[in-house]
This record gives C-alpha cells, structure tokens and sequence, in this order.
C-alpha cells in the first residue's frame, strides 16, 4: 500500500451491451494522488473522464459495473465497500461538485437544507451548528448576504453563486477528497475566473485531496499539479502538471494543446459589396407598446456585413446575442430598426418574409442533436429545403445532396444514415449542409461549436470560414468565446446586456484601445501559463457597484473598473468612434488603451 | 428577504384568487350548459305529473301554473339566484323540496367517496412509489400488470367478483348495502365495505399508473445522484427530495380520479343498491324531476371544480418558482 491519499490500480468499467455482452468503456486506469493534491482528468466527451470519477465514489451511471485491483481513498477501501459503506462515505469524506449546480440542486428545496444535508445525514452535527458553519462558509466563498441567501430557492441567485453554493454543499463536511466535473464549463468566462479562485483558495483550506475532471486544458493547468489525460476510456498519458503541459509525451495530449494554443495567423480580412446592414434593433419579448417591447432586450444594435465577411457577435449569457440572432432571420420580429438585405429593406416578422427571402437568409442552430429530426435519414433532412426553396426533386436532388455532402466533407453514403447513428461532429456538419442546401446569402451561426469537443469544433470552424469565402456567404456568428471570434472573423460586435458597447474590425483586435468590458473578456479567458489564475485581480467592484440603473447610462457601469462618478452615473454614455473602432464609453478612444486609464 | 418574503406571498394569493375566480366562471358556464340540457329533455315535470290521461289544456294549465310557459332566460335566471341563494326548488314529482331529497342522499354519497379516498389514495402511493423505485424489476413490472388489467376491467365485473367471492362464496359481508340512520357505526362499515372496495380498486389502479410516472421521471434528475452522492439515504431522498417535486403532477391525477368517486359511482351504487346521489340523479332523469337533475348535476360539477382547484392550488403551493 503506497502512502498516497488517493490510488487506484487497474481500474476497469464495463456496461451491459444490448447483445447480453459487457463493453469496457474505462480500462487500464492507474494513479495515485499524495495528499493535498489536486489530480486532473482530462478529455473528451466519451474519454470516460466522469465514469472515472465517480468510481472513486463507488458510483456508476446506467448500470455500468466497477472492478478493480484497488480503488482506496485514505484507509478506505471503495472497492470492497457494500452500499452502507459507501452511503457512510458520500458527502462525508468524499464529495462531489457537478457541472450543472442548476440541474443539481433541487428546485424545489431552499438551499440552506441542501447545503447543510450532508452534516444532517450523516449526524455530524445539530441544524443550528450547521447552519451556523454554512453562513462561515458562505462568507468564506465570498457569497452576498451570506446570512440570508440560504433562505432562498435555487432559481433565485445567479448560475456562479449556484455553483459556489455546491461548492459550500461539498465542502461543509471538510472531506478528505473533492471531485469537481467540469465545475466551471457552464459558467460564462468572467464567472469563471472569480469561481475558479474560490474554489482553488476553498479546497486549499480545507486541506482536502482534489480530482477535477475537464476538457479544458487552459483551466486544468491553473488548478492542477498532476494530469492523467484520458482518450477513449484509457490513459495516454499522465504526470505532474508541469511535465504533461509543456513537455507532452503523447501525440493526443499535443493535438489537444494545439487546439487550446490556436495561433492567430489568418488570411486577409474580406471587403467587398455591403450585403447585410442591420439598423438601430430595438427588440425583446411580451407585447410592443409604442414600439417598446414589455421586456426589452436589444436597444440600438446595428453592424454591416460584406458578402462573404464573417462578424462575431459576443457577451456572455443574458447578454442578448442569440435575441440578435432571432431578429435578424424573422424569428422574433423587432420592435423598431430595419434589416436591409442587398439594399432592400426585409419585413421584420418571418410570416411577412417572402420565400425567396427566407431562403436568403438562413440559420444554423446550437443543438444539432435537436435541431435535426432522428427520424429523418441525411438525404431526407437535405432534401427537404432542395424541394421547398428550389423545387429540386428526384434525381437532381439526389446529385445535389451529394455535392452538399461533399461541401462538409462527410461520404456521399452518408445520405442514407439516420442522422441518431451520426457523432455529434457529424451531425453538426449535417446540421450545416442543411443551411446550405438553400444557397443563402447571409448564414447565422449560432454557438454551434459550444456543444462540440474542442478538437470537432475546430474543424467545424474551420469548414465555416472556408465556405463563406468560397461562396461569398456572409456570417453572423454568435459565440461566448471571444478566442474563436478573433481567429476566425473580420468583425466584432460585443454586447452587453442587450447594448453594443464595441464594434470593431480585424485590425483593432489587436490594438491597444478597447471598451472595458471587451478587456474584462478578453482577460478572463484562461491561458494555459500555470501562473495565470493566480496573477488575476479579483473584479472590482466600484464605486458605483450600488448604481440602481436609470434606461439609457451606461449598463456596464456597476462592474466597470474605470467608470467616473459623477458622469457614468449620471449621463448616457456617447458612440465614440475612431477608424474602424466604435466603443460606447465616456472614455475617450484615446483613453482606453490599456496603459492610460486611470481607475 | 423579508420583503421577498411577503411579495412571494402577494404573489400566490394573486395566482390563487386567479383559479378561484376563473373556477368559478366555469361553474356559471356549466350551470348555463345544464339548464339548455336539461330543457332539451323531451317531457316536462306537467305532463310527467298528470301523466298518459291528461288533455293537452290540462297540461298547459298546469304548466301555466307552474311557470314553465315562460322563457328560458328568465327560469333560468329565476332557477340560478335560486341556486345561489341555496335554495334548489320544489320537485313535483317527489313533491317535497328538492333540498332535503339531496340532505338525505348526499352524506351517503360522501361517506362512499371519503371511505373510498382514504383506502386508494394511501394505496395508489404505496404502489406507485414502489413500482418507480424497482424500475425494470419484477416488482414493477407485476404492478404494472395488476394495475393495467384493473383499468382495463369494467367496474361492474370487479364488482360483481367482489359479491362473488366475499357475499356468496365467504359469507363474509353482504351484498346490499342497507344504510339506515339507526345502524351501528361497524353495521355500517360492514355493509358499505364491498361498494368502497370496488370503487376503491378503480380508481387506486389509475393513480398508482400516474403517481409511477411522476416519480420515475424526477428519479432521473441530476439532483437525485447529487443526493446519493451526499450519502442521503434512499428512502430519505425519495420523501425529501423527489416528492415535493412529483406532487404536484401527483395530485392533479389524484384530483381527476378522485372526483370520479362523486358522480360516476352510478354503477356500483345500482349494483350495491346503495342510496347514493348518482342513483337519484337517473331516478331524476327518469321521472323528468328536473329541479332534482339539475341540483344533481350542480352538485357533481361543483364538485370536480373544487377537486381541481384544489389540485391546482396545491401545485401552486408546491411550486417555489410561483411560491417565492
């Protein structure tokens, strides 16, 4: 027996397959964790990084069966426990952060007594005590009003304060081993970094041994001192962090650092003819009353495309990129501003649309799991906008879906696949060719690669920007991942809770001017220097953080780091605008540069 | 938080008084469809009255008299004041107010649907939770069974078994079910037991089938690994956390079922002979006792109302999006 905290020897896992056989979906796994450490899983989806996880918890999904040589965590053995054992261990020893806080927690509980159930259920202490050390460690996780936030349900605080609340529900008992899945993935990137830090500063106080389990190598390498990187349910390799990440053994663990290290070199930006121009968009829900929607969203957003151009549309969740998104092809019809398309004015709404123009304009949907019809084989799902939009039938149609097939890269006999069998890379690329088969002009991207592997969606991306330059489509694409937007459009529009606060051209990404919020996304994208995390200064809240926001001032002013009491908070901010740079700051261009501002 | 507090309150009171209202318009528009209905009758309490003999001059005189010449809108107007003010009318036929023709039937009726509810909805619990916790194993799979094949038997058969085996076969209860105001409280239970039973066997298999659904499907929630994950007990995670989720899919079904008991126990009430509200409504039908059918009907309609206004409010209480 080693004298490591955590080890597990020949770890296998098998589920039951429809023929009666079993199927190894995790084999060979092997590490050890010294105390005090934090071990990363990492890879893909499917890599069985979760699967691995939980088995340190004696727990599998959908039947799947754990064997072992040894699986132990302190002095217990987990692969020999029986069900009270294991019970006896859960949430007091061992506990485990999920991805999804909002999918984890139960809707229908406050979170004080879900927060303290582990210490309940386990008798550790009275509810009094417990909730007493709750509210500690609320205030520890640098949670608002830690007295009272335990009274509330969990749809009522935001997503990060969710996740840094299961962090309080995990960390409550003081356990020996944490397991955090992909605790950050949902966070949008400005969440991350401050949940990031509280929960590598909690872990540590604790003193507790640590596996996180992600796909992210930029994360991995702030929390992580050891990494075993996983493909297909077996190691490719494993080691301290230092080693895996700057001196990679294995070819999978260098693809993968590629595709996080995306170099930034690029082909021209394009110029041309003016295809799309969207004008002074003034858009939300419920009923319109003087050209004001019941729930405004969207408020003077407006950018031109050229043929063949690609404009990146980014902010974080809430922001109003995929309502943009929606106004533009019809869905939700806008309030008031126009969409001009080739200098003609389109109808708002998609019911007043002609076809024609319905298939000039077409969208490509996040989810192409639920975008395209199992039920339907690849040629069904291709042939249908061929018939609709170009009245193509038969054997013409059938040549064009092949040429279609050809555009994505898939094989030509692909068409008579279900689009169920396909991978989700491959589906996503059905998804395309889908859009494709109208001959649109102008193709509206929304987060199709958020639901991708890092590896798929890059290629996804990369077939995106050859196409629009080959076709001269010009994209509309949303992403909350302003390093994609860099690398692969001409343009920038970000948002900020429905107002543009930047549009900008190639050229001035890399320039030194930007609006503060741009920066404040740009800085919290993870980098994978190890020092990263621990360099970031904590937001900081101004003295306007207290600002009840009067319509028309500037919405970012409560988080912004160089806002001016006395004119943020009281006037509109102006459209600045400098070449190709607009920001809407009362900052002057000038000012904005990284080294000049004064906070 | 305190003011949250009070504005979550203000909030479920405003959704509440919403259903309330709105249950009430519905009872209005069912009272409106009862009348038309019940005028479309063929027949009327005069010629019922003075029956195959009578002249047509007698008839109209009597109608005269009786004020069913006038039209539809004003009875009706006359008939639902009447209604709101509780007095439901005179019947004829029976010639005594139609009130205490209902106060000796309606706590018979009540009695039936009370019994019944306190046997099946424990029952329908206590099988639905357990087939959704041994999904896929012979335990849920032979519940699933039981209870299919008793939704799908026509409650007369189930009834007719039960006489059956427990009257004929046993001798253990007796097969009419004889309910006088001088009987013993266990006199009564005795001979009620048979109609509550079979009653109870239908409406226990529809919610046992609902409440399974309900709690299979929060059992699939990622905040039920994260319970297990916390080393909460089993038992402890299916009252603490699954059920304040499913119980409001749960009481609706219950609701629906339940309000069954009221009106549509006609088949077991003629089997059993037993002195219920369904039974004197076909009565009412028969004789053309409309002051009688219509209060009937009222008093079954009402009463599904309130069932799913309870169903409703109870899902709003249990919903903490709406509560808080």
């Amino acid at each position: 027996m080693s004298d490591a905290q955590v080890e597990v020897r020949n770890l296998q896992i098998d589920v039951a397959t429809p023929g009666g056989g079993r199927k190894a979906i995790v084999s060979d796994i092997s590490f050890e964790i010294p105390k005090g450490e934090v071990l990363a899983l990492i890879g893909e989806s499917g890599s069985g990084k979760t699967t691995i996880a939980l088995s340190l918890m004696g727990h599998s999904r959908f039947g799947a069966h754990i064997a072992a040589d040894v699986i132990r965590v302190g002095e217990h053995r987990i692969d020999t426990l029986d069900d009270r054992g294991l019970a006896s261990l859960r949430g007091r020893r061992i506990s485990y952060i999920a991805q999804s806080a909002a999918a984890a927690f139960n809707p229908s509980r406050t979170i004080m007594a879900q927060v303290i159930e582990p210490l309940l259920v386990h008798k550790l202490a009275t509810r009094k005590e417990a909730e007493t050390r709750a509210i500690e460690l609320f205030r520890s996780l640098a949670l608002p009003s830690p007295d009272t936030i335990g009274a509330r349900y969990p749809h009522q605080v935001s997503g990060g304060q969710l996740q840094r609340l299961m962090a309080a529900m995990a960390l409550i008992t003081k356990p020996e081993l944490v397991i955090l899945d992909e605790p950050t993935t949902a966070l949008d990137v400005t969440t991350q970094v401050e949940v990031l830090k509280t929960f590598k500063r909690a872990i540590a106080e604790v003193g507790a041994t640590a596996v996180y389990v992600s796909h992210d190598l930029a994360v991995v390498a702030q929390v992580a001192d050891r990494i075993v990187v996983l493909k297909d349910g077996r190691m490719c390799e494993s080691g301290p962090a230092a080693t895996v990440l700057e001196a990679p053994a294995d070819d999978y663990t260098r693809s993968l650092l590629a595709a996080g290290n995306r170099t930034h070199d690029m082909p021209e930006a394009v110029a041309g003819a003016v295809k799309l121009e969207v004008r002074d968009i003034l858009a939300g829900y419920g009923r319109i009353r003087d050209g004001r929607p019941a729930i405004p969203v969207l408020s003077d957003v407006g950018f031109t495309l050229e043929r063949g151009a690609a404009i990146g549309v980014i902010g974080e969740s809430g922001s109003g990129k995929s309502t943009l998104a929606r106004v533009i092809a019809g869905i939700l019809p806008a309030a008031s501003g126009s969409i001009v398309l080739d200098g003609q004015e389109l109808a708002p709404a998609m019911d007043n649309r002609s076809r024609e123009d319905l298939r000039r304009i077409q969208f490509v949907f996040q989810n192409a799991d639920t975008a395209l019809n199992p039920a339907h084989t690849v040629g069904e799902t291709l042939a249908r906008p061929l018939a609709f939009y170009h009245g193509l039938k038969g054997a013409d149609a059938e040549a064009r879906v092949d040429e279609l097939l050809d555009l994505i890269h898939l094989p030509r006999e692909m068409a008579s696949r279900r689009s169920a069998e396909l991978s989700g890379g491959q589906k996503q690329r059905v998804n395309l060719a889908r859009a494709l088969a109208a001959d649109p002009e102008v193709l509206i991207c929304d987060e199709v690669t958020s639901a991708l592997d890092t590896v798929v969606g890059e290629a996804i991306l990369q077939l995106i920007d050859d196409l629009r330059r080959n076709l001269g489509i010009a994209t509309v694409f949303i992403s909350h991942d302003i390093s994609t937007v860099h690398a692969f459009c001409d343009k920038l529009l970000v948002l900020y809770s429905g107002t543009a606060v930047e549009l900008a051209a190639r050229a001035d990404f890399t320039g030194a001017a930007h609006h503060p919020y741009t920066r404040l996304l740009v800085d919290s994208v993870p980098q994978m220097d190890r020092g990263w995390l621990d360099r970031q200064v904590s937001e900081q809240a101004t003295s306007l953080a207290d600002l009840r926001l009067i319509p028309g001032l500037c919405r970012f002013a409560p988080r912004c780091p160089v806002a001016i009491a006395g004119t943020c908070d009281v006037l509109p901010p102006p459209y600045r605008t400098e070449g190709t740079l607009t920001v809407l700051c009362h900052h002057p261009i000038d000012a904005l540069t990284k080294e000049d501002v004064i906070a | 938080m305190a003011a949250q507090g009070s504005s979550g309150v203000k909030n479920i009171a405003k959704i509440v008084a919403k259903r309330v209202v709105s249950a009430f318009i519905t009872l209005f528009l069912v009272s409106a469809v009862i009348f038309t209905i019940s005028g479309l009758l063929p027949g009327d309490a005069a010629q019922e009255l003075l029956g195959q003999s009578a002249t047509q001059e007698q008839v109209e005189a009597l109608r005269e008299e009786m004020g069913l010449n006038r039209p539809a809108l004003v009875r009706y107007g006359d008939w639902l004041t009447a209604i709101v003010k509780g007095d439901p009318g005179y019947s004829y036929v029976a010639n005594m107010p139609v009130s205490q023709i209902i106060s000796t039937r309606l706590p018979n009726t009540l009695l039936l649907a009370a019994l019944a509810t306190l046997v099946s909805v424990p029952l329908a619990l206590l099988i639905g939770i357990t087939a959704a916790i041994r999904r896929g194993t012979t335990v849920d799979r032979s519940l699933n069974i039981l209870t299919l094949s008793l939704v799908a038997m026509p409650e007369f058969l189930i009834a007719t078994l039960f006489v059956l085996a427990f009257s004929v076969k046993l001798l253990w209860l007796p097969s009419i079910a004889l309910v006088s105001p001088e009987a013993t409280w266990s006199e009564t239970m005795r001979s009620i037991a048979l109609p509550v039973l079979s009653l109870a066997v239908v409406v226990v298999a529809q919610m046992a089938r609902m409440t399974r659904a309900a709690v299979a499907d929060q059992l699939d929630r990622p905040y039920v690994e994260m319970a297990r994950l916390k080393g909460v007990p089993f038992p402890r995670i299916v009252l603490q956390h699954v059920m304040p989720n499913a119980v409001g899919p749960v009481i609706n079904a219950m609701a629906l079922s339940l309000s069954y008991l009221m009106g549509g126990a006609i088949i077991v009430e003629t089997i059993f002979n037993y002195p219920g509200l369904a039974s004197l409504m076909v009565n009412a039908v028969t004789s053309r006792d409309m002051a009688l059918l219509q209060s009937c009907a009222m008093i079954f309609c009402a009463a599904y109302l309130a069932m799913m206004l309870v169903a409703d409010i109870v899902a709003i209480l249990a919903n903490p999006r709406l509560r808080a």
